[in-house]
């Protein structure tokens, strides 16, 4: 902030303080802009629809003002089984992250901190994934996982059924393997001084327990980077679930709330259920910016 | 070609040593593994079959085994109209996001990269979009741009009443125009913060230096910054052309291609084709086109801001 200062005040000065208050306005002006949306989102989801329709003309479609009441929420809750969805993308999230994290570090431990033969061919394989949009294989994939054999509990039977379609595994599996996770993995495990694990291999010590008791614990920054790398696009996840999942009590959020829209319910619940699949998002991130903000950041770093 | 140590031990080194050489080797493939054989089975047979069944008849459950067609599907596909739109109404949106996006993330990232108080608020709520789900955000805007949705309602304000919004999504001209601006507004804090990356590697140096010598803001963002950015320019305009081409859930939420197929893409046509008709070869014949679309343009996009000099 540039306060006011004694000093007689001079052309130049007096422009850079101008200047300095104009990019103030340019920044209260821009985040207004991006907040706008959200701050009706939620407010909105407090109100009865007459009077989101009847704020929408003033300041007041963006504040909490009138009556304020969880109806639309509770009436999200009675038209669609909402916990259901959310519960689902809970978990969904939460093994995708869990596996992704211990696949990918595990991959990456052997590809930094091992030498062992055709390690540059398959890190350069990995990498060479990540220019491929899932977008140009995912119809492929959806007929390829309607192939794939499960294991499937018969009574006291194991058998094998035919096709992944409308499964929970269709929705974890095939985004555990992460050549960006891997990559992050790599890049921070090669930080770690390399004199632990020969200490540590005089010592006795396993390769997966140098990974375990050495280098995992130290590599708590990647962990958090990958996890929410890995936990955003989950939870936010949409394209593959729609095509994949038909049953009602397997569906995720995102694909949820979208057939609730079609349901052409109220705009207050749309609203609620909006802000409920959100706000626990948002304040993730609020919590945890710092992390966010350079796991992101470090998806820029030139590799 | 460099030179290596032979992989055979020399004769000096004790056993002991290649046994453990043998066990690193064998614990390293165990710990790759998963994640190779997951990599191969969820991402190399898909782009493989991408391929292979773009030339088959192949549909998504079917009693008939899939035949091979050659190209037949390509053969439609260059007389489908819609397909031509799809590609058409892609390319302006990527044409426009691209520079949008990218420029819009650079502004704001100089006006964030600034060591005052309560810069990091700003930070926090530009990028408080780039959390939020697509889907959400796409019905939340669905409200907004309505006849008399609150997008109209601000332009009514802001103008004092002289101009009256259309039905933005209704409206052939106007839908494709309301969803670039709603994905700029989506997406632009994800690459501000990746420019803001980049802004920051610049060494403070070079900035105190071109003060000496009395050079202008402008001067010092042309010779100093701009060239400081070249890798990072060259990520965002990648990143944010590949995102541009791979359109989908916007469309799917708000347009569902309409209105007059104004707002159908590449992606959004693939996915209707192979998954609501079930058409899985003539779907993965769009994949291709759309898989050496997003190539070409890349490695075009890498040739122009390659390395000079």
């Amino acid at each position: 902030m540039t306060s006011a200062s004694p000093a007689p005040a001079r052309p130049g000065r007096q422009r850079s303080l101008l200047r300095s208050l104009a990019v103030q306005a340019a920044r209260i002006a821009l985040a207004l802009f991006f907040a706008f949306p959200i701050v009706f989102m939620l407010v909105s989801s407090l109100k009865p629809d007459q009077q989101i329709f009847g704020d929408l003309d003033g300041i007041k479609a963006f504040l909490p003002v009138g009556h304020l009441s969880l109806d639309n929420y509770s009436g999200v809750f009675d038209r669609v089984p909402a916990a259901r969805f959310l519960l689902n993308s809970i978990g969904i999230s939460a093994v995708t992250v869990v596996l992704g994290i211990f696949v990918n570090s595990l991959a990456a431990f052997a590809l930094s901190r091992m030498r062992w033969r055709g390690k540059k061919i398959v890190l350069t394989a990995v990498i060479a994934t990540l220019i491929v949009p899932f977008e140009t294989f995912a119809l492929p994939l959806v007929w390829w996982v309607n192939q794939l054999p499960w294991l499937q509990v018969n009574g006291f039977h194991l058998t094998l059924a035919e096709g992944w379609l409308d499964t929970y595994q269709v929705q974890i599996l095939p985004f555990v393997a992460n050549a960006f996770s891997v990559f992050l993995f790599h890049q921070y495990f090669q930080s770690i001084p390399k004199e632990l694990d020969e200490a540590a291999v005089i010592d006795g010590a396993s390769w997966f327990g140098i990974y375990r008791r050495i280098v995992m614990p130290l590599s708590g920054p990647a962990i958090a980077t990958v996890a929410i790398l890995t936990f955003l696009p989950a939870w936010n996840s949409y394209l593959w679930p729609l095509m994949v999942v038909q049953s009602e009590n397997l569906r995720p959020v995102m694909v949820g709330i979208q057939y609730f829209f079609q349901l052409n319910p109220s705009w207050g619940q749309i609203m609620a259920y909006s802000s409920m699949i959100t706000v626990p998002v948002l304040a993730l991130f609020v919590a945890f910016q710092r992390a966010f903000v350079s796991s992101i950041a470090s998806s820029g770093v030139k590799g | 070609m460099s030179t290596r140590p032979a992989a055979g031990a020399p004769p000096t080194r004790p056993a002991t040593q290649g046994r453990a050489r043998r066990r690193e080797s064998l614990a390293a493939l165990g710990m790759v593994s998963p994640a190779v054989f997951l990599l191969l089975l969820f991402f190399v047979v898909p782009v493989v079959l991408a391929f292979a069944l773009a030339f088959t008849n192949a549909r998504l459950v079917s009693p008939v085994p899939a035949q091979f067609t050659g190209l037949q599907n390509f053969r439609t596909l260059l007389d489908d109209p819609l397909f031509y739109k799809s590609l058409r109404n892609t390319f302006y949106f990527a044409a426009v996001v691209v520079p949008l996006q990218g420029g819009l993330a650079l502004v704001l990232a100089l006006l964030v990269n600034a060591k005052v108080k309560g810069v990091n608020f700003f930070r926090t709520v530009y990028f408080i979009p780039v959390v939020t789900s697509m889907v959400v955000v796409s019905i939340l805007w669905t409200f907004m741009y309505q006849k008399a949705g609150l997008v109209n309602e601000l332009i009514s304000h802001l103008t004092f009443g002289l101009v009256h919004g259309p039905d933005w999504l209704n409206n052939p001209s106007t839908s494709m125009p309301a969803i670039i601006l709603m994905s700029v507004w989506q997406g632009v804090g994800f690459h501000m913060i990746i420019w803001l990356a980049g802004l920051q590697t610049i060494p403070q140096d070079l900035y105190e230096a071109a003060d000496i010598d009395g050079a202008t803001r402008w001067v010092r963002f042309r010779y100093v910054t701009w060239p400081g950015l070249r890798t990072t320019r060259t990520f965002v305009l990648i990143t944010i052309t590949i995102a541009a081409f791979s359109l989908f859930a916007q469309v799917s939420v708000m347009t569902q291609g309409g209105p007059l197929d104004s707002t159908t893409t590449v992606v959004y046509q693939a996915v209707q084709t192979g998954y609501a008709q079930q058409q899985t070869g003539y779907a993965s014949a769009i994949s291709l086109v759309f898989f050496v679309l997003v190539l070409a343009v890349s490695l075009v996009q890498r040739f122009l801001t390659r390395e000079k000099g």
